[in-house]
């Protein structure tokens, strides 16, 4: 009996009427956990009932804990008749399992139905008491964190990094059953949701047990989702790194991630030891001072013993007798009582000549030990190959054979981050990905999920053999998607190969110095971008140069990657959001027809929108993309592929080569011209492009003749006159460097329409700029004012013979309108940049397209220097901007309700399709926005707009109040009065962000994942504002009820924030819809840097004080 | 919606931002989207700060509450005093074309007053403090409403022509001080309605002021002690000492009156009649008026026949007050 789990309901609030004549509700409520059930007393007559019950009491099994919600269903009492829900609460509870997380679950959260919405608040308040189960045959994982964050969370140290972990469990989906024609559409609703509670709740335990048995004890860049596979059940499948973290105990030792991430980085070992068990050896403080001073030589060895120390004094796991482990888990026994031998041994191999051999003569009993200290070292010398130039190479060949030794222990040696300490990453490959058609079955028997794993199976060794084919040995940034349509589904992989830094996976402690070093030895930033691969043994055709920054090793023309940027990048300019969009037509065909002609056009739309994703980074004059994600979408008769990503202008790649056209008719004179035309366009366009982005590389090429390594350079030269083109440009003119010129042809109309399209994207208005990454490349001096966003837009394409390339065209016009409308919005907080843009691509039915956005949106500092630490001014200028802050989550959600689709004015209808149609002759444009359902019930409103207009003129939605404040009364005053108050005051202020750090403030404490699914219904469409005022109240609600959880746990803020999935169906002529939303992020406490400022002048000793009862100060 | 599409419009926001009028549409489409499902809210502002569905900062709360709880000087004229039913609500469209305010506004304004009429209306306690309450408004505008409901309660005609004159701040000030005066709060803070029914008895006591003019030796005794008391300060003396008996004869005639329902519902034509009339048609500057009043009524006191001086400085002290905002141009 490892739990028991205590609730108590307090009160209602806002009660719906239930009672018509009474005007009152008699409420009362049912709480259940697993199969127990209690009820609190009915309060009778009241919107506002007291039930302040007795504590109930369930006592559970831990793993019960893990898997099961806590349900909590509001009704009303009636005598003659069957009770009336009001509504529900489900409670996940797995936060309240970890040891240092939340203690208490206590607050107000919104009663859910999913038919009428939310329903008023029920005011709960939930705690646990676990006994601790030593068992080890157990079948729970309490006190494994879970992180949606994709890098090491803020206020935690990754010790080891230990890998990959995936686990998938299916179901019938309730609402395919049987049952389902006789019950109704809210008890089906209610079973769908608490199935998949139920569901991720055992996934995660499933997961947690595989990350203790892989010792570890937290999980990072967990990814859950929910695959509805329609009659064939539903998969709940996820995946995350596992490892091991150490809290750091004192917040104060943390920068705010986006002012200057590597200083954070590097300070956090240093001033502080958190954990006294892996730095109790101490020499590591004195020894970075010294560092600088070193030769490299020397501090191999220094590492190396330091390194070795902090293994033997790592007790923390047990001994564990499997060999085969021991490149992952230091702490094997071998070790531990060795460490004395060890370290000798190291000290003896790092004095004595650089060879592998002399693992060799140490006796056979510290053969493994000494191998494997063999490879730390091999590994650090690895790393100091940028200084060792061109002898690097066979060190390069060392370094690949022992990390892949370490790394093809594992089955596949993925991780799902996205940003990483510094160092870990060395070399960066490019991107890999997978994809898979397959046909779906229906799953007999739900505790054998084997045939979905295996397909994911064979879709990651697929990721493994192609990064392997790169000179990788490890794949980052990983993440799997699945599109399903009818009985067709694709499975997708990708992520970019690299070469990782081996001493990451196994103990992290080392990171400090490892970092100093690397940051004296080698060029800043240009480690990752020099090549893995084999020079003479390409994987595929690539115009190799040397590298710009370093000019030792050879880097791409061009670098692809999944993951963020590195911090210690070196990036000139500011980057951009790059998309690829594409529409591929398909017929219509049952099966596995279907599946085959799936499958025969996927390649060419991943090679058209790679061809893309390559023009569109030409034209912005960049050379690499961060944060790439290709997404291929199926649905009933097309393909739709969307790719977005951020490019950016690496300083150490070479200058990217400009567009050119060529036409293949020649001899036809005012085709040249046309073609010149365009050329020159092209031409402007990328000038242009480099003054708004800011790209000015630094002129190298003259400045750089008088050095001492003038002799790459030369080649380098050498190499690219060779694929210089005819016209001679001088080496100066950097507005159009044509280095490699990327030729288009264009011999047909279908060329013709990719080039336009190519010159119809709009730059963002001036003051926006927008990237998908966690930040903007080149931007520093964010203030703390940030909105996230999410908006839904579907469109209807009307279904006469489309052509790929209206199709395309639409997709496109779609998109970039949705852009523009979020600008627009956002104009108040120019300047600013969109961040985290996350566009999700739907087709749920025939000529629906459903895109929806997530995002969000940070205002920068325009004045401020970049790089800036901290000033005065700042710091007084980010608190004004604090007070005034809100986190008012307007859900910009718009849709277009198709004319088709509307089945009020018929005549009407015509009359304007034909006229669109008119207007663009071939294409069956989409139809444009209607909005008649909906006018009637604003038009009392449009006068309160006219009384808003100068708010709205102002800022449509958000902030900068600070003007309008005089205008009503004493603001001044009323705002001093409401201050204070609004901090402890019911509505607490919980903010949401995609990204996994809040600007200007420090993440204190993580509280727990949130993972939340929900599934609204209507049978009402039209009266609730049609398809638009559905999602949007929709989306508000989810929103409402995700902050209402957070501050429960006591947070104030939601970090790493995903919608992971919005699926939206309708029928309008039954004047239906149904929408599900899944949501999750962590849920955190943060505190404002202006706040902490009075926190941390507290002089040095508190932070030894929390220190020293190891490093737990969260009690 | 187009109307406010087309505002925005040659607001020349378009111009400014380089966007365009569909996605000006849609974005307009969003506002009502979000403020219909706000103005739920609105109806009870307290549940406004309580809600979880929008994360509004308090001032900004603030801001929406007193904003749609805002009303039009011009409209608010048109109804004060009018029965807050489903009658007046059809007259809205006459009101609309009269003020030149929009129909809807009209309604929402009226919405609110009849809301907050009816919420407040049976509510014991001060009536500013319950609206305030219930309804969170600003101090300035919670006055405001108390204003209108009690002029909605009480019936008070305004329409009438001689009183076009007045603005509604100069009922909403009477109202205050008849509210502090004249109703049942004013003496006793425990009853229900206290400050929205004005107090049956002290009506019913007016009666006795009536002396002051019935009995002749009491007239002339009041009229010496005011003439005395003001020879030589005011400067339209003869016309106030010619015209003496007329107006308190009025005045106290009015205070007699006020048994009858209908009779106090036109106080103020009659205050307007009886003393704001005479008095402009006779050019009193506004300060002789004052010193006039204060006189007019302090003198009482020293009328030895005379016992009902509390009742009569209840009554004197506020239509005092009333009579000098009423006297206007």
């Amino acid at each position: 009996m490892p739990g028991k789990l205590k609730v108590k309901i307090v009160a209602g609030r806002h009660l719906p009427v239930m009672d018509r004549a009474s005007d009152l509700t008699d409420a009362f409520v049912e709480v259940k956990f697993g199969n127990t059930t209690f009820k609190t007393d009915v309060y009778l007559k009241s919107l506002n009932p007291q039930w302040n019950s007795e504590w109930f009491k369930f006592e559970v099994d831990d793993e019960d804990l893990q898997d099961e919600p806590l349900q909590i269903t509001v009704l009303d009492h009636d005598t003659y008749s069957a009770n009336d829900a009001i509504g529900k609460v489900y409670i996940d509870i797995d936060p309240l399992l970890y040891s240092e997380a939340a203690t208490v679950i206590s607050g107000w959260f919104p009663i859910y139905d999913t038919i009428h919405g939310i329903r008023g608040e029920i005011n709960v308040v939930v705690k646990v008491d676990l006994f601790n189960d030593l068992n080890r045959f157990r079948q729970s994982s309490c006190g494994v964190k879970f992180f949606c964050t994709t890098s090491i969370p803020k206020c935690y140290r990754a010790v080891i990094i230990h890998g990959f972990v995936e686990e998938l469990v299916v179901n019938e989906d309730p609402e395919y059953q049987w049952i389902d024609r006789i019950r109704t559409p809210r008890a089906s609703n209610e079973a769908r949701q608490r199935l998949i509670s139920l569901m991720s709740g055992e996934l995660q335990r499933k997961i947690g047990l595989k990350v203790l048995e892989m010792r570890g004890n937290a999980v990072v860049g967990y990814l859950q989702c929910f695959d509805l596979e329609g009659e064939s059940g539903l998969v709940v499948r996820a995946i995350g790194t596992a490892c091991t973290l150490d809290k750091l105990s004192s917040p104060a030792a943390f920068l705010p991630a986006c002012n200057s991430p590597s200083k954070d980085m590097k300070e956090i070992p240093f001033n502080e030891d958190p954990n006294p068990n892996t730095h109790s050896s101490g020499p590591s403080t004195p020894l970075k001072n010294q560092t600088y001073s070193f030769s490299p030589s020397k501090s191999y060895s220094r590492q190396s013993s330091s390194s070795d120390t902090d293994l033997s004094l790592t007790p923390k796991t047990a001994p564990y007798p499997q060999s085969q482990g021991i490149f992952l888990y230091p702490s094997s026994p071998s070790l531990s009582c060795g460490s004395l031998h060890l370290k000798k041994s190291c000290l003896l191999l790092s004095e004595s000549s650089l060879s592998p051999h002399h693992s060799s003569l140490v006796s056979p009993v510290l053969r493994k030990s000494v191998s494997f200290s063999d490879e730390l070292f091999l590994a650090a010398s690895g790393m100091g190959s940028g200084s060792a130039g061109k002898e690097g190479g066979p060190f390069k060949a060392l370094l690949r054979q022992q990390t892949q030794s370490a790394l093809e222990q594992r089955e596949f040696p993925f991780f799902t981050l996205t940003a990483f300490p510094p160092g870990f990453l060395v070399h960066v490959g490019g991107v890999v990905s997978a994809r898979s058609v397959k046909l779906l079955d229906r799953i007999h028997n739900p505790d054998e999920p084997e045939t979905r794993d295996a397909w994911w199976a064979e879709i990651r060794q697929e990721i493994k053999s192609h990064a392997k084919a790169l000179g990788c040995h490890a794949v980052v940034g990983y993440s799997e998607s699945t599109s399903i349509c009818e009985e067709v589904c694709i499975l997708s992989a990708s992520g970019t190969a690299a070469v990782l830094n081996p001493r990451f996976l196994q103990d992290g402690t080392v990171e400090s110095c490892l970092e100093q070093r690397l940051e004296e030895n080698l060029p800043a930033g240009c480690g990752f971008c020099h090549i893995p691969y084999d020079e003479l043994n390409m994987p595929f055709p690539a115009h190799l140069t040397y590298c710009y920054n370093c000019r030792k090793q050879k880097v791409p023309d061009v670098l692809f990657t999944t993951i963020d940027l590195p911090i210690d990048a070196t990036v000139i300019g500011k980057g951009c959001l790059i998309q690829a969009r594409l529409c591929r037509l398909k017929k219509k065909a049952q099966a596995e027809a279907n599946a085959t002609a799936i499958s025969n056009l996927l390649p060419f739309m991943e090679y058209e929108v790679h061809t893309q994703l390559m023009n569109k980074l030409k034209l912005k004059g960049m050379n690499a993309l961060f944060g790439l994600r290709i997404q291929i979408t199926v649905g009933e008769n097309m393909l739709m592929g969307l790719a977005s990503a951020t490019g950016v202008y690496l300083a150490a790649l070479p200058l990217p080569g400009g567009i050119q056209i060529a036409g293949k008719t020649p001899n036809d004179g005012s085709y040249e011209q046309h073609v010149s035309h365009m050329q020159k366009k092209i031409n402007d366009t990328i000038a242009k492009n480099k003054e708004l982005y800011e790209i000015n590389p630094p002129e190298i090429s003259e400045e750089i003749i008088g050095s001492p390594i003038p002799e790459p350079r030369q080649r380098s030269r050498l190499l690219r006159s060779q694929s210089e083109s005819s016209d001679e440009v001088t080496e100066l003119d950097l507005s159009h460097g044509k280095k490699d010129a990327f030729v288009l042809e264009i011999d047909d109309t279908d060329a013709m329409e990719d080039v336009h399209s190519l010159l119809t994207d709009v730059p963002p208005p001036s003051g926006f700029y927008s990237c998908n990454t966690e930040i903007m490349p080149g931007i520093n001096n964010w203030t703390s004012e940030i909105q996230m966003f999410t908006s839904v837009r579907v469109i209807r394409l009307s279904s006469l013979n489309l052509t790929n390339q209206a199709l395309n065209k639409n997709f496109n016009d779609l998109c970039e309108n949705l852009l523009k409308s979020l600008y627009f919005k956002l104009r108040s907080m120019i300047p600013c940049c969109l961040c985290h843009v996350n566009f999700t691509v739907s087709l749920p039915e025939d000529e629906l397209i459903q895109v929806t956005v997530t995002a969000v949106a940070i205002t920068f500092d325009k004045n401020q220097a970049l790089q800036t630490t901290k000033t005065q001014v700042e710091k007084s200028l980010q608190r004004a901007s604090t007070d005034n802050e809100e986190l008012l989550q307007f859900p910009l959600e718009l849709c277009s309700d198709s004319l088709p689709s509307h089945p009020f004015p018929p005549a009407k209808e015509h009359l304007e399709s034909a006229s669109s149609n008119s207007g663009i002759p071939a294409a069956q444009r989409a139809t444009s926005v209607d909005y008649s359902s909906f006018a009637d019930r604003c038009s009392s409103w449009i006068e309160l707009i006219k009384l808003k207009a100068q708010t709205i003129r102002r800022g449509s939605i958000k902030t900068t109040v600070t003007v309008e404040k005089a205008s009503p009364m004493n603001e001044g005053n009323f705002r001093n009065r409401s201050a204070p108050p609004c901090a402890n005051s019911t509505v607490g202020v919980v903010k949401m962000t995609p990204l996994s750090f809040i600007p200007g403030a420090k993440i204190t404490k993580y509280l727990g994942i949130i993972n939340m699914f929900f599934i609204r219904e209507t049978t009402s469409l039209r009266e609730e504002g049609g398809v638009s005022g559905f999602l949007h109240a929709f989306v508000a609600e989810v929103f409402a009820m995700v902050r209402a959880h957070v501050a429960a746990l006591g947070g104030n803020a939601v970090v790493s924030y995903i919608m992971k999935q919005c699926v939206f169906m309708e029928n309008p002529n039954k004047n239906q819809a149904q929408c599900l939303i899944n949501v999750s992020g962590d849920a955190v406490v943060f505190v404002h840097e202006s706040e902490l400022e009075v926190v941390s002048s507290q002089p040095p000793t508190a932070n030894c004080q929390s220190s020293c009862p190891g490093g737990d100060v969260t009690t | 919606m187009n109307d406010a599409v087309a505002l925005r419009v040659r607001s020349g926001i378009l111009e400014q931002t380089g966007a365009t009028a569909a996605v000006l549409q849609s974005d307009t489409m969003d506002h009502y989207r979000t403020f219909h499902m706000l103005e739920r809210l609105l109806h009870a502002p307290p549940k406004l700060l309580h809600q979880l569905i929008f994360q509004i900062p308090p001032s900004r709360q603030a801001l929406l509450i007193e904003r749609y709880y805002a009303f039009d000087e011009a409209f608010v004229r048109e109804v004060l005093g009018k029965k807050l039913s489903k009658g007046t609500k059809k007259d809205l469209d006459d009101i609309s074309t009269k003020t030149g305010i929009t129909l809807k506004s009209c309604r929402r304004q009226f919405d609110n007053f009849k809301r907050v009429f009816k919420v407040v209306e049976e509510m014991r306690g001060s009536l500013v403090d319950n609206i305030q309450q219930h309804f969170l408004l600003s101090d300035r505008l919670a006055r405001d409403y108390a204003a209108i409901v009690f002029f909605a309660n009480n019936r008070f005609e305004t329409g009438k022509k001689k009183l076009q004159y007045l603005s509604f701040g100069d009922f909403a000030f009477c109202a205050e001080l008849m509210i502090q005066n004249w109703t049942l709060g004013a003496v006793d803070s425990q009853v229900d309605d206290m400050d929205v029914d004005l107090d049956k008895e002290f009506l019913q006591d007016l009666k006795e002021l009536k002396v002051l003019v019935a009995d002749k030796d009491l007239l002339d005794l009041h009229k010496s002690l005011v003439c005395t008391a003001l020879r030589g300060k005011l400067g339209v003396f003869s016309e106030m000492e010619a015209n003496f008996k007329n107006l308190s004869r009025g005045l106290v005639n009015v205070a007699a009156k006020l048994t009858h329902n209908k009779d106090v519902r036109d106080l103020f034509v009659d205050l307007v009649e009886k003393f704001v009339e005479p008095c402009r048609s006779d050019h009193w500057p506004l300060n002789d008026v004052r010193l006039f009043l204060n006189q007019y009524s302090a003198s009482v006191h020293s009328l030895d026949g005379f016992r009902h001086q509390a009742l009569w400085d209840r009554y004197m002290g506020t239509l005092r007050g009333c009579l000098l905002r009423l006297y206007h141009d």
